[in-house]
């Protein structure tokens, strides 16, 4: 595992070296791919280590890699405010359990983020406290961001309840 | 009140000191379109007489499948998308997208279309604070200010629309250049428009800066710390308001941003106040970039516009009619668009209301598989509710207007 000159996949090759998969520093954005089980343990490292502190959870995104296993990719963005630094880290999850830990604890600003991956990929983040969907309404059926979900999709828009 | 809300927070103590004044908690819906707020949201607010005790943020109600529709089209398909996504600084997302896809092409700009980049950049941020803070007033109940505002900005349209002939999504910004250079006559009456912007900032600064409703209902009010700014990864001119002089501009410089000579103003308690402080500030560093690009346009002369890379290169129109390599590469530009290396990519610049980043995969083909638009008006909205718990219902008002949500970003 290589640490192409980035401080933040050194620090994790030394500490976290197990739940590491991958690395990659293409067109020159640090990248780790993280075990999905260690995800939080992880993430809680890279924001309390005195050489990363990466103290602002940027963006949190995921990516459907239809045909691949583990289909999903959940894809976090790290900045570092004092350090002005940046790292994606990134975790695989599969198809048949789309579930991985959530960062409320560590970054509110996981939140939202992660509101809108469960409503538009399905992937369930484990301990979250209000996971409802965000963009969509509550009577939506399926996930739309969904290689497989058609783009010509119609469905009956419902008003609302109350 | 529908069962899927969580609205239990308490009053912080406090607050809490008016004993047999309280009355059952009210649940009042504001929203989805409301004379109150530009911007199409919901507020289910639990009420306590006029105190906010908790609130629940609805987004979604402008979500038209943005990065669905990108991972289905071309690259260049997406350009027009982006200009609808931040529809008062639509050129701001599209220098966005088009320096992501520059990032993963791996091209460089020619020195001119960087400068005619930085000029739209800032044009599009201006008119982005002046419709902030004019529309602010608006919901004050301040008409004139408004209405100075809303001129400012029909100028600032002016200028762009004689950059790319449209004044509101713009459609300017190409991959590897802009759509073309600006005529001769642009200086001239970019200057005196200018003048004209300056006249009437001053004539705002007037009416609102000291104007004691304005200032009543601005201080104090919608105050955040900087660990929660942080924490919530709020960016732009709310954390700067903090004291937190964060500015993708100046820390991860892009086009020639560190040849231009700017401030990042900050602000220091981090209420409303500050936030607009910080926004008229940020129009005054607009118009200084502005004066700046116009003298070094002027001083580079004419120019190439666009990037010279087989990939992203538009034949001259006069070949393409008489021979038939360049008839092939336009059939090819128009109807594939360039092929994107394969790989990953994230770029962020400073929009005018934060962090606006674009994170792209591709799969070497002509089509994106992801096109993530990270909008800082969604993040930014998040902790409206801790902005808000314990103020005024009238609070809610300017605080939500110097959020800047802008519906086409926020919910995509």
């Amino acid at each position: 595992m290589e640490d192409f000159g980035s401080v933040a996949l050194r620090r994790l090759i030394e500490v976290h070296g197990a739940a590491l998969q991958a690395t990659h520093a293409n067109f020159g954005d640090a990248t780790a791919l993280v075990d999905p089980a260690r995800i939080a343990d992880v993430m809680r490292f890279l924001r309390d280590d005195a050489e990363c502190q990466f103290d602002m959870l940027t963006d949190l995104t995921a990516v459907d890699y239809l045909g691949e296993q583990p289909r999903f990719e959940v894809v976090y963005h790290l900045y570092s405010v004092p350090r002005n630094k940046r790292l994606r880290v990134k975790a695989r999850v599969s198809e048949k359990t789309p579930e991985i830990a959530t960062l409320c604890p560590l970054w509110p600003s996981a939140n939202w983020m992660e509101r809108e991956v469960w409503d538009l990929y399905g992937i369930r983040f484990a301990g979250h406290p209000d996971l409802r969907r965000i963009l969509l309404y509550k009577q939506f059926e399926g996930h739309p961001l969904r290689k497989d979900y058609p783009k010509e999709k119609r469905q009956p828009l419902i008003g609302p309840q109350n | 009140m529908s069962s899927d809300l969580h609205l239990h927070a308490e009053l912080p103590p406090d607050q809490d000191q008016r004993g047999d004044l309280h009355t059952e908690h009210q649940i009042l819906n504001m929203g989805p379109s409301h004379p109150a707020t530009h911007g199409t949201v919901k507020f289910v607010i639990e009420l306590d007489g006029e105190q906010v005790v908790d609130l629940d943020v609805q987004v979604g109600y402008l979500h038209r499948g943005f990065e669905k529709e990108c991972e289905s089209g071309s690259w260049y398909q997406c350009i027009p998308y982006t200009d609808r996504l931040n529809y008062n600084s639509a050129i701001l997302c599209n220098v966005g997208f088009c320096l992501a896809v520059e990032k993963l092409l791996q091209i460089e700009t020619p020195e001119r279309c960087q400068w005619l980049r930085v000029l739209a950049s800032e044009l599009s941020r201006l008119g982005d604070h002046l419709t902030r803070t004019g529309a602010a007033c608006l919901e004050l109940q301040a008409m004139t200010p408004f209405l100075y505002g809303i001129e400012a900005r029909e100028l600032t349209w002016d200028l762009q629309e004689m950059l790319c002939g449209a004044r509101v999504t713009s459609n300017y910004i190409r991959i590897g250049g802009v759509k073309h250079d600006i005529a001769p006559s642009y200086y001239g009456s970019a200057r005196e428009k200018l003048a004209k912007i300056r006249e009437l900032l001053k004539d705002f600064d007037d009416v609102v800066t000291q104007n004691r409703i304005f200032v009543d209902r601005m201080k104090g009010t919608g105050v955040i710390s900087k660990e929660d700014c942080i924490k919530y990864a709020v960016t732009g001119p709310i954390l700067r308001s903090v004291g937190v002089p964060l500015d993708v501009r100046k820390d991860e410089p892009y086009l020639v941003y560190d040849q231009i000579d700017f401030d990042v103003p900050v602000g220091e308690v981090g209420d409303n106040y500050d936030r607009y402080l910080v926004c008229v500030e940020e129009m005054q560093q607009s118009l200084r970039i502005i004066d700046q690009c116009l003298a070094k346009l002027e001083q580079l002369g004419p120019g190439p516009v666009n990037c010279d890379d087989p990939r992203v290169r538009w034949p001259a129109k006069g070949r393409v009619f008489n021979a038939m390599e360049e008839l092939i590469q336009q059939f090819k530009s128009v109807t594939e668009g360039p092929r994107v290396p394969k790989g990953e990519g994230y770029f962020a610049i400073e929009s005018a209301n934060g962090e606006l980043g674009f994170y792209l995969v591709s799969d070497g083909s002509a089509q994106p598989v992801k096109v993530r638009c990270r909008p800082p008006s969604f993040i930014n909205l998040a902790p409206l509710p801790l902005m808000v718990r314990g103020a005024m219902l009238a609070d809610l008002i300017p605080t939500f207007d110097f959020i800047n949500m802008i519906g086409g970003e926020c919910d995509r």
